[in-house]
Parts: structure tokens; sequence; C-alpha cells
């Protein structure tokens, strides 16, 4: 197991050696025989929502998010291999909102690789996107762990014909609890080229999976669905071990489906309520999902952060860094065959911010 | 109010006058769709105003952190809010918000968009027991 030093420690260090000019700070400990080629970290940083208001404003509270982010995944020792950012840089896909998130993050120390969400993606359908960052699904390997990258917010063609103009499908989609919304989807295109990718890659070869919106469904009015994920879901069960990593629900979940494991990541910008919170519907979290702690909203950075993955013997551990709120581990249990929350998933350990309604 | 107060008179009129007739209903079933209509007319704007029609210094609208007016138990006030340091209606959480995340000016508590808001947030939230003081 690895440990992550706590919240309390972490910042003090972290503030004194930011002050100080970024020496490197020990987080986590691997502890699985650090020289098979399967373990290593990288970081994870998504949802940052950079909000333009007029000429040289942008929302104060989501740039800090972004950047209290970045200062802290800077810090991590050893350096993870890469870091991921796993969508949804802008609020609604303007160029001054992805520049200028992409000026907060060439504050990160190492490669990013990142992944299509769908505020980056509905005013342009991703040309500026593509034009700043290159294709929006591609894989390569690290170490023994084929990774994929899915644009999985695509829907279907009349929708996005329907409206009119950029400005207007983009502030259609970017409303979450839109009954006018559309279901999100990886699409034709982009499974066969799944099908082909994987085609090459040897079915004990780890694969990490990220895509921004989840590849299950969990509550279709809120696009915490991806609406061909029983299709993606079937081109990923020849492989022992596959884990999906996904973005936009701003909260922490969790899952297991067959070979498959789910990992969701925290927003740098602000939480959500989760789907059952909601009175008039019904929604599916994954029942081992333990829930993050319920955001004060006395404390901006409450229930954000962004997340470390330790990939060991091609499983995955998330370790969730919250500031103003306890950090979490969701580690892979191998006796049990999917990821545990390490502190809160017997029922008798949780605690009364985590019981939503 | 005024309506309701001018039908109960006259139906006491009406029932002083007619001695002998059966009890009246004090109300109409057209009297129950016109306060309904004009309920959810309320409930209407405030939705508006929830998803962005509300004036925002930073643009930043109830919706993106309260979809379908979730996180907001509008059944557990009046509560105990340990940073105002009071026991506090909904309308001065509402008015923390749009003060915080939206960097924008608080509306007075009669203001009509303050009972929009708040006809919509209770409208999202219909069939939920009240539970005053919860947290
Ligand atoms: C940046 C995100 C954000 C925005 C924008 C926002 N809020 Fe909140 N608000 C929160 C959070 C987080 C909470 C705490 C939720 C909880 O208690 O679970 C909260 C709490 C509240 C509460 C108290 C809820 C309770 O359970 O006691 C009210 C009322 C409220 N918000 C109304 C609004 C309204 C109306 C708007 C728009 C004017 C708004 N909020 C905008 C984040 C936000
Ligand atoms: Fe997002
Ligand atoms: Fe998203």
């Amino acid at each position: 197991m690895s440990k992550s030093i706590n919240r309390r420690e972490f910042l003090k260090r972290g503030s004194a050696l930011l002050a100080a000019g970024s020496l490197p700070l020990s987080l986590v400990e691997v502890a699985f025989g650090q020289n098979s080629p399967e373990n290593f970290t990288f970081a994870y940083v998504s949802d940052s929502h950079i909000t333009h208001v007029k000429g040289k404003d942008f929302v104060r509270n989501w740039d800090r998010g972004l950047i209290h982010a970045i200062a802290e995944t800077n810090l991590l020792d050893p350096r993870p291999d890469f870091v991921f950012y796993g969508g949804d840089i802008a609020q609604l896909g303007k160029r001054e909102e992805i520049d200028h998130g992409l000026e907060i993050l060439s504050g990160l120390r190492g490669d990013v690789h990142y992944v299509m969400g769908e505020h980056d993606y509905y005013l342009d359908l991703g040309d500026y996107w593509r034009k700043q960052l290159g294709p929006d699904h591609y894989s390569f390997d690290n170490k023994g762990v084929h990774f994929v990258v899915l644009n999985s917010v695509l829907t279907y063609d009349d929708w996005v014909n329907r409206w009119g103009g950029p400005m207007e499908r983009m502030l259609q989609m970017a409303r979450l609890d839109n009954p006018q919304g559309s279901p999100f989807m990886v699409g034709e295109a982009q499974r066969e080229w799944l099908r082909k990718d994987l085609d090459k890659v040897d079915k004990k070869t780890p694969v990490v999976v990220l895509s921004h919106s989840p590849l299950q469904k969990i509550y279709k009015c809120w696009n915490f669905w991806t609406d061909d994920a029983e299709q993606v879901q079937a081109l990923l069960k020849p492989f022992d071990k596959v884990s999906v990593l996904y973005g936009h629900v701003h909260q922490i979940q969790y899952n297991q489906i067959g070979n498959i494991s789910f990992n969701s990541a925290m927003a740098t910008a602000w939480p959500w309520p989760y789907p059952s919170s909601y009175k008039q519907a019904a929604s599916y979290l994954p029942k081992l999902t333990v829930e993050m702690n319920r955001a004060d909203p006395f404390f901006e950075r409450d229930a954000t952060g962004w997340q470390f993955i330790n990939v060991h013997t091609g499983n995955v551990d998330a370790h969730y860094l919250l500031p103003d709120n306890q950090n979490r581990v969701v580690a892979y249990d191998r006796k049990a065959g999917h990821p545990v929350d390490t502190k809160f998933q017997p029922a008798e350990n949780r605690i009364p911010p985590q019981t939503h309604y | 109010m005024k309506t309701i107060t001018q039908t109960y008179l006259l139906l006491a009129a009406s029932a002083a006058l007619v001695a002998g007739a059966a009890s009246a209903d004090p109300f109409t079933q057209a009297d129950l769709d016109r306060w309904k209509a004009e309920y959810m007319t309320s409930v209407e704007k405030g939705e508006k105003l929830f998803h962005g029609g509300l004036k925002s210094k930073n643009t930043v609208s109830c919706d993106q952190c309260h979809p379908n007016a979730t996180n907001i138990h509008p059944e557990t006030y009046p509560k105990f809010q340990q940073q105002l340091g009071k026991v506090a209606v909904l309308g001065e959480m509402i008015n923390w918000c749009i003060m915080n995340p939206l960097e924008s000016d608080p509306l007075a508590l009669d203001d009509p968009d303050m009972v929009d808001l708040q006809s919509y947030i209770h409208w999202e939230r219909r069939g939920v027991p009240l539970a005053p003081g919860k947290h």
C-alpha cells in the first residue's frame, strides 16, 4: 500500500516548500517493489471550468482551484511519470478560457495528456482545443501499461445541429440539469478505432482508459452517463485488468464491473451533489461508492481537489487530495476484486458529512 | 391574501343570508387552479433566475453547483448556521451564495426575485418532509 501524508502535514510542509522554492516533497511511498515495471504514479487533475467574465477578468474562484492543484502536483515526490488533465478546462469553450487555462496549466512540471470535456467541445466542436492540444483520442504505453484516451462527450448529430448557433449549443450542453440535453457517447467511429488499437495489445497487458464522462450509466439527466457504455465495456472485456478514470462528475465515485475498475476525479472548480439528492428522479450510484463529504459552502475549496494515481501491478489506487477536507484513498483490493475506500468502506466507519440527502 | 379575505367575507355573507343552505366550500376549483397557476408562474421565473437569469457580476449561476436545486435542503430551514452565528432563514443562505460564489449584491428578503427563487427551490424539493434545524 502507498501511504499519503495527512492533510495538515502536507499543507504545512507544502506551503513552506512553495515559499522556499519548490523542493520535492515525499507524498507517496510506493511500496510495491519499486523495480517492477508496472509500478509508477501519475497525477490527475480535472474540471477547472475556467470562466471568462470580460476583458482580462476570469472567475477568481475557478482560477484559484486550478492554481492550487498545480502547486500541489508540482510537489509530488517521487515525480509522477506524467499528468492527466481530465477535461472541462473551459466553461463555455471560448478561446480566452482555453488559453487562460493552458497558461495556468503550463506551470505543471512534466508531460500532460489531455482529455476532451463537453465544456471544451460544444462551442466549436473541439476545433480550438485540438489545435492547441492535438487529437482528442489516442493511446500510448508506459512501463508495461497501455493507456487509451477517448473523447466520450460526443452526441447525436441531430442534437448538435438543432441550435441557432455555436454559443446557443454550448450553453445548452453546459447546463447540467437541462431537460433539453443529450446523452454523451463515444460513437461508432471511435469505437472502431478503439477496437483496432486494442487488437495490437496483449490481453495480459493492464489497460487504463481515460474518458471525460463515466463509461458506465449512473444518472442520465445530468449526463453522469455514456450512451454506448456497454459497447465500450465489451471491447475492454477480453483484458485481465482494466481501469477507467473519468472526470465530469465533480465527486468521488468508484465501481467494479467485471474486469473493469472505475474511479472518478474531483473537480478543481466546484463539487456536485450526488444524483440521489434529487428527489424527483431515480439514479444509480454504484453501490461500492462511499460518498465524499458534503461541502461546507463557507470554504470555497471544500470538496474540490485533484488526485494522484498509483499504478501497481496493473491496478490503480486513487488518492484524492482535498483542500479543506479529509483526503481519501480508494485502492484496488486484490482479494475483494474491486476498489475500496481504505478508511470508510465499512458502513460503521462512515461519518455524518457522508450522508447526502 | 386580499382575494382570500374577500372570498371568505362573501361566503360568510351568503351563508348568513341563505340560512339552511349546505355549508359551501370556501373556495372553488377555479380559485385553486388560479392560485396554482400563480405559484407555477413564480416557479418558472425562479427557475430562470436560478439558471443564469439572476444578475451575476461574475457570470456564475446557482445551477452550476446546485443542479435541479439539489443540496439546498429548503425543508431544513430555519436552522443554525455556524458561520453566520445564528439561526438563519433560507433567504439568508441564498444571499450568502449570491454574495460569494456569484460575487454579487444580496437581495432584500422580500424582493420578488427572492420569492421566485424560493418558489423554484421548494418545487424541486416537493414531497420531502419538513426537517427544521437539520444539517
Ligand atoms: C460554487 C458553487 C455554488 C454556487 C454557484 C452556489 N452555491 Fe449554494 N451552496 C454551495 C455549496 C457547496 C453548499 C453546501 C451544500 C450542502 O450543505 O450540502 C451551498 C449551500 C446553499 C444553501 C444552503 C443549503 C443548506 O443545506 O443549508 C442555499 C440556500 C444555497 N446554497 C443557495 C444557492 C443559490 C440560490 C445560489 C445562486 C444564487 C447558489 N446557492 C449558488 C455552492 C454553491
Ligand atoms: Fe466539469
Ligand atoms: Fe463535464
